[in-house]
């Protein structure tokens, strides 16, 4: 039993409650809109050959969202989620990283995705549900999934990766791994009732874990202040005796920076961190809502200046490892790459219809079989109603 | 071979697991130094240590997630929620999680190493809320594999299965019988295969079938039945997903004649599932309608609990309801 709380808090003798904002909690910034660093900063470890990967992939990343956007306009994918303007929150994220270390994400995160290597082809292959996909044409576009890359595989339903997340760190500190998990999610979905079972978990047992919340200002329409009363999110983590930083999230070197610091703390402590990023979800929550209906263009306008992929270009620019020349080359490229992979990607074939009865378990059970073979003798009878398949039946 | 109870050969089979597989893991509610409310992880934290055999924070939802990433890591996990009555919470993580976690990243992860192990069933003066038999609700996801013991020989065989399998299975343990069900139990190492039913009484006159510790109360109304000259196959179906259609259906069209019984309520129950099921395949072969005997549909009881249960006498009405059919 754990009798510290009744033997050493302070004692009082009249009532009096403390306030609900008692703990005073600082952001970190480390690098300023225009490329310089605040004074007295401490710098991530980060050399030229790590910023220039960082920088290609927001670049990248930018360029495949502003691209899939229009795709699904054209009605040539279903739907489609940007992380424009919170960009540096995922690709700094895994910046900070090693690669063993494994990511579950929320949805909004296809930028830590991309830092670690998953290809133009994989992507596209997702979001058309092709029968090159991974995900087996299963998912809605953007869960991705890759276990080859230490990226799990995205799940709609929100907050259901966090528990998860102390369970496989607890796992890999059992195995005594060099190795950490780290888990995102948004302030929206630290309001269901994971967020406080997994932090809780991970804090009890003592799992590895590196809590990202991107608390991006909205929950499809709701504002944050709606979504909670306390200091944000980072408040909570006190709650549950937990390692706790807040910093911007839009600037790349303090996302890398406090990134860093966790995974160092929680392999050598093997102990969970929470960070909340403060951030700005500059688009739409997906293309199936317009953010003119819950919010004002001035406000958007504002947190425009504060764009993570210009201040860390100003920044390169200021190292001399950056030119505009070399800006305009990569940005032109990236364009004529996605555009070019979408063309190849929307004609491969749908997933065979074999693929509807497999992984459900490792082995389809009789009954599963049997559904399959009066499937195929159905689509033969009517093959018109079933073109992706009916084709390619044997 | 011992003598065991219920808990003793549960008890029993994850020693052996744990002893094998070092990336065993047991935790729920009261499950560490206490050995569970009823038990079943007695002594294995000594055994094993605390960091592979734990309490956890009262959160079902948090005890499945938790058990989740660690399968998905390659742990072997095996969570204990402390009642059937409280896995509601981890609704969720088990349907939308378990359940799809390999169907939905095209096999890129899996929770087959999960395993969940709950006391269910009523017959214990425990209420609303410690009595319920809430399988329906799961055999209504693809992607688990839910099963029921009988008894002691089938707990241990079947939960070694459950925890060796390759896929998430969620094992009901029928709490009345925890204790109260002794018998003859290998200490070695054995199992009994998921996805199949077992015949436990051949007959020629009517099929009766039921899971878990429903199996007692059938054969109690077989054994009546059988003073009045009615011959009865009695058949445990052992795992209700996926289930083993073909020996029902296979006893059905001997014997013409079918009640299905079990202890949660009739109306979208699993034996209606089964009910259905064998109508299409022993269409031509049926004697009479086939009969659910089930609890009635109200929540769970206390004081009326008898008059509630499907207990032996509802059976044996049905098996002569049929029969004069």
């Amino acid at each position: 039993m754990n009798t510290d709380v009744y033997n050493e808090s302070p004692v009082v003798h009249q009532p009096a409650f403390i306030d609900g904002h008692s703990v005073e909690i600082p952001i970190l910034k480390i690098l300023k809109q225009d490329g310089s660093i605040y004074e007295n900063a401490t710098m991530p470890e980060i050399d030229q050959e790590l910023a220039t990967k960082t920088y290609k992939t927001l670049a990248f990343h930018r360029v495949l969202d502003e691209r899939m956007v229009a795709a699904q306009r054209q009605g040539r994918i279903s739907f489609y989620m940007a992380a424009l303007g919170e960009e540096a929150a995922s690709v700094g994220g895994a910046a900070g990283l090693k690669d063993q270390d494994m990511i579950m994400a929320q949805y909004r995160e296809q930028g830590a995705l991309m830092f670690r290597g998953f290809s133009l082809e994989d992507f596209m292959n997702q979001m058309f549900s092709n029968e090159k996909d991974l995900g087996k044409g299963r998912q809605m576009p953007i869960h991705y999934g890759s276990n080859e890359l230490n990226y799990m595989t995205i799940s709609s339903p929100l907050g259901t990766q966090i528990p998860q997340a102390a369970g496989y760190a607890y796992g890999q500190k059992m195995q005594g791994l060099d190795a950490v998990t780290i888990c995102y999610f948004g302030e929206g979905a630290a309001s269901e009732g994971d967020f406080h079972a997994g932090l809780n978990m991970a804090a009890v047992h003592q799992s590895p874990v590196i809590f990202f919340c991107r608390n991006n200002g909205y929950a499809i329409s709701t504002p944050s202040d709606e979504q909670y009363v306390g200091n944000g999110i980072a408040s909570r983590g006190v709650g549950y005796g937990m390692k706790t930083l807040r910093i911007d999230g839009n600037d790349i070197l303090a996302v890398i920076a406090a990134v860093q610091l966790a995974r160092e703390y929680a392999v050598k402590e093997g102990k969970p961190v929470l960070i909340e990023a403060m951030s700005y979800r500059l688009g739409a929550h997906s293309t199936s809502d317009d953010p003119s209906g819950y919010r004002t263009r001035e406000e958007e306008a504002k947190w425009q200046e504060h764009d993570p992929i210009l201040r860390m270009k100003n920044w390169m620019l200021a190292q001399g490892w950056w030119n505009e020349a070399q800006e305009t080359e990569l940005f032109e490229k990236l364009r004529e790459e996605v555009l070019a992979a979408v063309k190849v990607s929307e004609k491969i074939d749908k997933p065979p219809v074999e693929d509807l009865v497999t992984d459900v378990y490792d082995q389809a059970p009789p009954l599963l079989q049997e559904q399959l073979e009066q499937l195929k003798v159905h689509i033969k009878k009517y093959p018109q109603a079933y073109p992706f398949t009916a084709g390619r039946i044997k | 071979m011992a003598q065991m109870n219920l808990l003793q050969a549960i008890n029993n089979a994850l020693d052996t697991v744990m002893a094998e597989n070092d990336r065993a893991v047991c935790f729920g509610e009261d499950v560490g130094h206490f050995g569970g409310v009823f038990r079943a992880t007695s002594g294995l934290q000594e055994k094993y240590g605390k960091n592979r055999c734990f309490n956890t924070p009262l959160v079902e939802q948090g005890v499945i997630g938790f058990a989740n990433g660690l399968a998905a890591q390659g742990s072997t996990p095996i969570a204990e929620i402390q009642f059937a009555d409280y896995i509601f919470p981890a609704f969720d993580q088990i349907v939308n999680e378990s359940a799809k976690f390999r169907y939905r990243s095209g096999n890129e992860f899996d929770v087959g190493k999960l395993t969940i192990r709950t006391p269910y069933g009523g017959g214990i003066a425990g209420g609303l809320y410690h009595s319920q038999s809430p399988e329906a609700y799961f055999a209504h996801t693809p992607g688990l594999k839910v099963v029921v013991p009988r008894n002691p020989y089938q707990a241990k065989g079947l939960l070694l299965a459950s925890i060796r399998d390759d896929n998430p299975v969620i094992f009901f343990e029928p709490k009345r019988l925890y204790r109260a069900s002794v018998g003859e139990v290998p200490e070695e190492d054995y199992q009994l295969p998921l996805g199949k039913a077992e015949v436990v009484q051949q007959g020629s006159d009517i099929t009766l079938l039921a899971w878990g510790a429903q199996m007692e109360i059938v054969e109690k109304a077989a054994e009546i039945a059988s003073a009045d000259g009615i011959s009865c196959e009695i058949i445990d179906l052992r795992t209700i997903l996926p289930w083993d259609v073909e020996t029902v259906a296979n006893s059905v069209t001997k014997t013409g004649r079918f009640v299905v019984s079990q202890e949660a309520p009739l109306t979208a129950g699993f034996a209606s599932e089964i009910a259905a099921t064998i109508q299409q395949e022993c269409f031509l072969h049926l004697e009479a309608p086939i009969a659910r005997v089930c609890g009635m549909d109200t929540p769970y009881p206390l004081a009326l609990e008898k008059e509630y249960a499907a207990d032996h006498l509802k059976i044996y009405e049905a098996i002569k309801n049929s029969m004069n059919y």
